[in-house]
């Protein structure tokens, strides 16, 4: 069926999260924020005032130019350049692209995982359950951050620097990906154990569909809203802790920067007073950081008001299994 | 309860071992230690007869049980970049990261509980709404970051002259806003030496001049955590029928604060304390790297630049087994500082 423009409109017009965006100046602003930083990031080619994986436009002679608002800038390079002399606007949308496909890339995966466990784990209960979900405790508790240093760092000691070169997009993706499966799992859990007694579920049950059938079309569904709801923060995680695996040079090499292996390679360069070259993404980072955060809070609370509900009774739940 | 300790305790080991395999599995799959030893020009034979010699040859749960023997009798091997024990190679590292540890958990402690207690008791005020809104922006921007930022205007300075420097007015502005810098951004500096591996930062102010900037860096990331979690709780405990019972009481208010809402709300804070020791251990690692600290962290990193694996997994097991042990720990506490929940699982 093909919804006319008119209706589309007015539908988005009356839905409730119009009307909730409409009042709430700090959603709008986090939102606009984002649009335009995650739009310049896609845009980039073409918004980009060079290619700076293109060596025949990078001119060594203009490195560490400062920004436009500083004495010595160049009209050509409105951000300046950094050490080698690319151009830094060019630099930072290019290197958000390449953070914002690990991020969403990431959280694909943990979606993924987490919602297959979750769904396992809250269907099947009994032992899967409490070994599943104790994992995932432990995972927690472990901090997801540390989880992918490790791993990351193993990884980078037993296939060398140049691994990372070739394939460090998708060896990122799989680590930051693998490290936060839990967020997901304990909310899926958690809202299938509530779908589960429901009497559709009986229902499918007596119709004598199968256990997979059942899980997939029926509850699934069902149970991914409130799990879909917390993606906007997830994805901000995972760019953090995209950056912060950059940064501690476990990440993205310098040929195919990130926003953190630009800040850690401009930090080498702070001391000599270019700070533009460090802080520059540093900013643009915090900015899609706080306000990815500020939308995903807002969501959630949108979204699913008995969210937190759910959320304190899963751990209230998983506590008291862990003392039992 | 005595069901509950062991129970606990036979987890705890079980991850112990876990840990332990995983370190076991990691140092047998990455990197040939005969290769590291004998170097590239040796012989077949040679090869050979050391591999039998330390018992390469043996079968894996042979191999491991001489892993877990001699890591129960804290040999955990040599590095193969120090040639000494890895054990005694973290304790000369552990002093720095401890120091930095213990001044930042200072710093957050001893602000964090006043923050978080005020915006609990007026979470209208301006200066509440000031620090909730601070606390959101801490807890986005990554802790190496805030260090960056640091040490461009402590250590390097800002000058400001967005103000036209030709007036008083616009001179003095600048010069409220601009910054002198001079804070040291770089090591620990030349710390006094206390007894054995220990040298320490506290002694003397140019001591604690190098640890301010790295401590204020790390207390940055774990101050709005606790900020928002004693406001959280308090602010719950606050509207709780006990506390409004003491009020009509006619207790003073500091009394109802400090020791009846305030005890209740130290709880959730310890478990959160304990929770975020993992996290505690990134955070640390990161602003390690950017001061250049000597500690742990630092150590860590140049071991896996280096590929020194025995390095790694004993970093590795050490710090899964001080997390075990904490994790456990805290659930204890717990039990014994809420009864209501002995009481709740006693039936079962």
């Amino acid at each position: 069926m093909m919804l006319s423009a008119r209706t589309w409109r007015q539908q988005v017009r009356n839905s409730r999260l119009w009307y909730r965006l409409r009042r709430d100046r700090v959603a709008q602003c986090a939102l606009l924020l984002v649009v335009v930083l995650v739009g310049a990031a896609l845009l980039a080619p073409w918004l980009a005032p060079s290619n700076p994986y293109d060596l025949a436009q990078i001119n060594l002679l203009d490195s560490e130019l400062p920004p436009f608002w500083v004495a010595g800038s160049v009209s050509a390079h409105p951000l300046g350049t950094d050490v080698q002399g690319r151009d830094l606007l060019s630099i930072i949308v290019y290197g958000a692209r390449v953070s914002l496909a690990i991020g969403f890339g990431a959280v694909l995966l943990q979606a993924f995982v987490g919602i297959s466990l979750g769904l396992l784990a809250g269907y099947r209960g009994g032992r899967v359950d409490a070994l599943l979900m104790r994992l995932a405790d432990i995972q927690l508790s472990f901090s997801t951050l540390m989880m992918a240093i490790l791993v990351s760092a193993l990884v980078k000691a037993a296939f060398g620097g140049a691994f990372y070169g070739n394939y460090g997009v998708i060896v990122l993706i799989f680590i930051i990906g693998l490290s936060e499966w839990p967020q997901y799992a304990r909310t899926v859990r958690a809202s299938v154990l509530g779908e589960k007694r429901k009497e559709y579920v009986e229902a499918a049950r007596v119709l004598g569909f199968s256990g997979p059938r059942i899980v997939l079309r029926h509850i699934l569904p069902n149970a991914l809203s409130s799990s879909l709801v917390i993606s906007t923060l997830q994805i901000g995680n995972a760019i953090m802790a995209e950056a912060a695996l950059s940064f501690l040079g476990l990440g993205m090499p310098e040929t195919e920067p990130s926003l953190g292996s630009l800040i850690k390679a401009g930090f080498d360069y702070l001391q000599s007073g270019a700070w533009w070259i460090t802080l520059l993404p540093g900013l643009y980072l915090v900015g899609l950081i706080v306000s990815m955060n500020l939308l995903g809070d807002w969501l959630r609370d949108t979204l699913n008001p008995r969210f937190y509900d759910a959320i304190a009774s899963n751990a209230a739940g998983s506590r008291q299994r862990r003392r039992r | 309860m005595l069901t509950f300790l062991l129970k606990r305790f036979i987890q705890a080991l079980m991850v112990v071992v876990a840990i332990s395999v995983v370190g076991f599995l990691l140092q047998g799959a990455l990197g040939d230690p005969i290769q590291q030893l004998l170097g590239a020009s040796a012989s077949d034979a040679e090869r050979a007869a050391l591999r039998e010699a330390m018992g390469l040859n043996d079968p894996l749960w042979r191999q491991y049980l001489h892993f877990a023997c001699s890591a129960l009798q804290l040999d955990f091997g040599d590095s193969t970049f120090f040639h000494q024990p890895t054990l005694s190679i973290l304790a000369r590292y552990l002093p720095a990261t401890a120091e930095l540890i213990f001044a930042s958990a200072v710093l957050t402690l001893l602000l964090s509980f006043p923050i978080g207690i005020y915006a609990a008791i007026r979470p209208t005020a301006a200066l509440s709404r000031f620090f909730m809104g601070v606390s959101v922006l801490g807890i986005s921007i990554p802790v190496f970051l805030t260090a960056i930022g640091l040490i461009q205007f402590f250590s390097i300075g800002v000058s400001v002259t967005l103000f036209p420097d030709a007036t008083p007015w616009g001179h003095w502005l600048n010069d409220l806003l601009s910054t002198r810098g001079g804070m040291p951004a770089y090591g620990r500096g030349n710390p006094e030496h206390v007894i054995g591996v220990w040298y320490t930062n506290f002694a003397s102010w140019k001591g604690l001049s190098y640890i301010a900037l790295p401590a204020l860096s790390l207390a940055s990331v774990m101050l709005p955590l606790f900020v928002r979690l004693i406001r959280a709780e308090m602010v719950e405990i606050l509207a709780s029928d006990y506390v409004r019972f003491a009020r009509a009481k006619g207790l003073t208010p500091a009394r109802i604060y400090t020791v009846h809402a305030l005890k209740n709300a130290l709880l959730p804070v310890i478990t959160l304390g304990g929770m975020q020791f993992g996290s505690l251990l990134a955070y640390t690692l990161l602003t390690e790297t950017v001061f250049q600290w000597p500690g742990l962290g630092l150590m860590f990193l140049d071991a896996v630049e280096r590929a020194d694996m025995p390095l790694i997994t004993t970093c590795l097991m050490v710090a899964g087994f001080f997390f075990v042990v904490i994790n456990t720990l805290i659930d204890l506490t717990y039990r014994l500082l809420n009864p209501r929940i002995a009481l709740q699982m006693e039936p079962r």
